[in-house]
């Protein structure tokens, strides 16, 4: 469903040109889910906003994005509008910034629906309430009318989710979803991805630098590191017998209880000694 | 949201009340009082003595203060002594000039600053950031009375296009009046709008980088609603806040303007005022300024509430 | 400025650009007003009354007015009177405002007061303390002084007071009260020349406004007294002759926002300057 292939993103820095992917390709089958991991700067965030068509002015690209055959990095603004939000949802990291201060939860919920499908009003509200039941928000038609200040951080998550599904994309990327939050509204957020996931037949790309997040959600991974994919293959595979060296080492980097939960094989891992 | 109205109400009486003491003060160290200024010099000391006491002059300092004061506060503002009216008639009929010409001042001042200080954010560094900064800077630099002889020369004695001064009251409906009230309110509105465009340029240009904005392009909106439905209501606060600091400058250049296009409105008056040594007039219409010039500051602190939703509560 | 010639390779900057056309137009105010003293091409005051209304270059660089004076020269001596009601009204404004910004900043029990104060100050418009000090003094060198300087106070106070708390935020001011120094001597060697900088830019930017409200006030007849030229009062005597002699008008304006526009532009390069954020990025 999207295929990408060869993209490069680079940005003019003062002695010539940064790339920060460089030459990654990947694919994502419909209701397949892929994780796509690594540390702070590898790209991954880059890569993200490639595939919705939202990179800084400034990038300059190559490669294809294709979804379901159309080249993304080739569409006109008018296109890309047409694919955000209907074709593509997306959720960003931080639920503290993300979500605009002088809007409702329902008014930024429902927006998206009246973009995309004319809805009215009250059509579109009556959209948004469903979609904060389905996120599990306690008392959606009170929170409906809340600004994102009044809300906490798994709520305001929940909120994010609802407006990346409201228009139930074919895609999905989260990014970093749950990295601003608690431990405890961490699985609480995982929890309700997946069963949308399942229960809409999305497909999914996860962006994270925790393991146990890629993990329990994913089907296959895609290891990143400094802007190039060092590996790529089932997650069960990836995390049990790794290939590069870079996984090992962020594998080896958890604390040993945290490696257990992955099922990860501890021998594999250099430098282990226990 | 009451105890913060409450706190601010007054700071605006303590204001009020500190920005009379200073101008009856002044007043108050200013040679002759308006009895000697009516009989003028040739009056004999008995009929100046009667004159004031008739006018209530001869009280101490601090009563005719609190007599002023309450005066202030019931419309009773005492007599004129060149127009031989009541002053707060007179400035009443003077208010129906000046407001309506702020108050378009400020329409247009909005009108030119917000399309053209968001359209210069929507791309920084292009064509229209160019434009809008080299406006910006060469509108701060010209003064408004002279924006007012251009406009005069050009638009009025060049095109006559529409009227160089005077004012035909708003008993013909307000067509007229708003006719000669558009060049005065755009002598008054160039420079302010220069300010509100570098100021709504930069607040722009901030809340652009927010990961809101990329949120509602990740919707689909488009670069224009993100901008406007997005952006544009997230950046108001600190465009509302140069609104109400340059009321200040907006009077003053009311006064200014309506010399230049002969203008009845309080600025003019409080400058014959002056000519004619009309001390109540002089005391009085400061004094109005300054009130409105603190109202508007209050108004400006409710406003902000209702363009932040964050600021309703926590107040 | 010298990052513009020596840093081909990123284009011009703009902060640099600014600061250098601010300072050469700055400097060109500053130079014509001193030459006005020494020089001019005609008596400023001298009238002749045949050669009234003249254009330019008909008589002078830039004709002459109603009574036949010379524009070039009212011009010249209008720059020099100009620059002194502005840098006494800023100087005014920025001493007292200075102090009671630091005072503010350093005692929280004088800081309700002084700002409340210095709202009252703020709500009074220039012009109209000039009416009232018309009243008082009559038109005048002082008159437009306190006026315009008096409304300056706040917002030197302002400025101050905000750049003044940021420095006693910092560890050193703790470190300093460690050491048994009182608030005025932490006041006069960490605040002042930490906040000097600021407060400099401020008179900078400040002095393109009392230039502006000069005008206004001359232009009301509240500035110098004839027969000193000042640009007010010449824009103010053009408005007879608008259709008659447009030069009355335009050069004057022109002479008072090229000065306005140097002073900003000055200002702004020097903000640019001292921000640190921005001096890193450069």
């Amino acid at each position: 469903m999207l295929a990408i292939r060869n993209l490069s993103i680079a940005f003019p820095g003062p002695d010539g040109p940064v790339r920060v992917v460089d030459g990654v390709s990947l694919e994502v089958a419909r209701g397949e889910s892929l994780g796509i991991v690594g540390e702070s700067g590898s790209g991954k965030s880059m890569l993200s906003l490639a595939t919705i068509g939202l990179l800084p002015r400034s990038a300059r690209t190559s490669g294809e994005i294709r979804l379901e055959g159309r080249n993304i990095l080739g569409m006109s603004e008018r296109a890309l509008c047409g694919v955000r939000g209907r074709r593509i949802g997306m959720i960003f990291q931080e639920p503290m910034t993300a979500l605009n201060p002088a809007m409702t939860a329902g008014q930024q919920i429902a927006e998206g629906i009246r973009l995309h499908r004319a809805a009215g009003r009250a059509e579109a509200r009556a959209e948004a309430l469903r979609l904060l039941d389905r996120v599990r928000i306690p008392d959606p038609a009170r929170r409906i009318d809340s600004y994102p200040h009044e809300m906490s951080g798994g709520q305001r998550q929940r909120v994010g989710i609802a407006i990346a599904l409201a228009l139930k994309p074919d895609l999905l990327i989260a990014d970093e979803p749950t990295t601003a939050l608690d431990v405890t509204v961490q699985k609480e957020i995982l929890d309700i991805l997946d069963e949308l996931v399942a229960d809409l037949g999305l497909s999914l790309i996860l962006i994270s630098h925790d393991l146990g997040v890629i993990a329990r959600s994913t089907d296959r991974t895609l290891v990143m590191c400094r802007g190039r994919a060092v590996e790529q293959g089932t997650t069960e595979a990836v995390l049990r017998q790794p290939t590069a060296a870079y996984t090992r080492d962020l594998i080896a980097a958890l604390p040993r209880r945290a490696r257990a939960g992955l099922g990860a094989a501890a021998p594999l891992a250099a430098g282990d000694a226990r | 949201m009451l105890r913060h109205l409450a706190r601010r109400a007054a700071g605006f009486a303590v204001t009020f009340l500190l920005i009379s003491v200073l101008v009856f003060g002044m007043m108050e160290i200013v040679p002759g009082d308006p009895a000697s200024a009516m009989l003028g010099t040739s009056a004999t000391p008995e009929t100046l003595a009667a004159l004031r006491a008739q006018m209530g002059l001869d009280a101490p300092a601090v009563i005719r203060y609190l007599r002023w004061l309450g005066g202030l506060l019931s419309g009773d503002l005492g007599v004129s002594t060149t127009y031989g009216v009541p002053v707060g008639a007179l400035i009443l009929e003077r208010l129906a000039v000046t407001l309506p010409l702020t108050g378009l001042a400020v329409l247009l001042a909005v009108g030119i600053a917000l399309p053209l200080g968001v359209t210069a954010a929507s791309r920084p560094g292009g064509v229209a950031d160019g434009v809008a900064t080299l406006y910006a800077q060469a509108g701060i630099a010209v003064p408004n009375f002279w924006i007012g002889l251009l406009l005069i020369m050009t638009v009025a004695l060049g095109l006559g296009w529409l009227p160089a001064g005077g004012f035909p009251g708003w008993g013909d409906g307000p067509g007229p009046a708003l006719r000669a009230l558009l060049l005065p309110a755009l002598a008054l509105a160039i420079p302010q709008s220069a300010v509100l465009t570098r100021v709504t340029r930069a607040s722009v240009v901030e809340v652009m980088n927010e990961d809101f904005v990329r949120t509602a392009r990740a919707k689909g909106a488009s670069v224009s609603r993100a901008l406007w439905r997005h952006a544009v209501p997230n950046a108001l606060v600190p465009v509302i806040t140069m609104l109400g600091l340059q009321i200040s400058f907006l009077i003053g250049g009311a006064v200014l303007v309506e010399n230049v296009f002969t203008l009845p409105g309080m600025g003019r008056l409080a400058w014959q005022a002056l000519a004619q040594r009309d001390l109540i007039v002089i005391q009085n219409v400061v004094m109005v300024f300054a009130t409105v010039v603190i109202v508007v500051n209050l108004g400006v602190d409710l406003l902000y509430t209702v363009v932040d939703p964050r600021l309703r509560r926590r107040a | 400025m010298r990052a513009l010639v020596l840093r081909p390779r990123r284009g011009f900057r703009l902060d640099d650009a600014t600061l250098l056309v601010g300072a050469v137009l700055t400097a060109l105010l500053v130079g014509v007003a001193l030459l006005s003293l020494v020089w001019t091409p005609e008596d400023p005051a001298r009238m002749r009354i045949l050669q009234k209304l003249r254009g330019p270059l008909v008589s002078g660089l830039l004709g002459t007015d109603h009574l036949g004076r010379d524009l070039a020269s009212m011009l010249m001596r209008g720059a020099f009177n100009s620059l002194t009601i502005a840098f006494a009204a800023v100087g005014l404004g920025a001493v007292l405002g200075t102090l009671a910004g630091v005072a503010a900043a350093a005692g929280p029990r004088f800081d309700a007061v002084l700002m409340r104060v210095c709202d009252a100050l703020f709500a009074l418009p220039p012009i109209l303390s000039a009416i009232m000090l018309g009243a008082l003094l009559g038109p005048g060198a002082p008159t437009a002084i306190i006026a315009i300087g008096v409304f300056m106070i706040p917002v030197f106070a302002r400025v101050t007071r905000g750049a003044a708390m940021q420095i006693w935020a910092r560890e050193y001011i703790m470190a300093a009260r460690m050491a048994g120094k009182g608030t005025v001597r932490i006041t006069l060697e960490h605040v002042l020349p930490n906040i000097a900088g600021q407060i400099i830019v401020q008179v900078t930017i400040q002095l393109a406004m009392a230039i502006l409200t000069e005008a206004g006030l001359s232009f009301l007849g509240l500035g110098l007294p004839p027969p000193a030229p000042t640009w007010g009062r010449m824009l103010a005597e053009s408005q007879t002759y608008l259709t008659q002699a447009p030069h009355l008008a335009l050069a004057p304006g022109l002479a008072i926002a090229a000065a306005v526009l140097g002073l900003n532009l000055l200002g702004d390069g020097l903000a640019a300057r001292l921000d640190p954020r921005r001096r890193q990025a450069s």
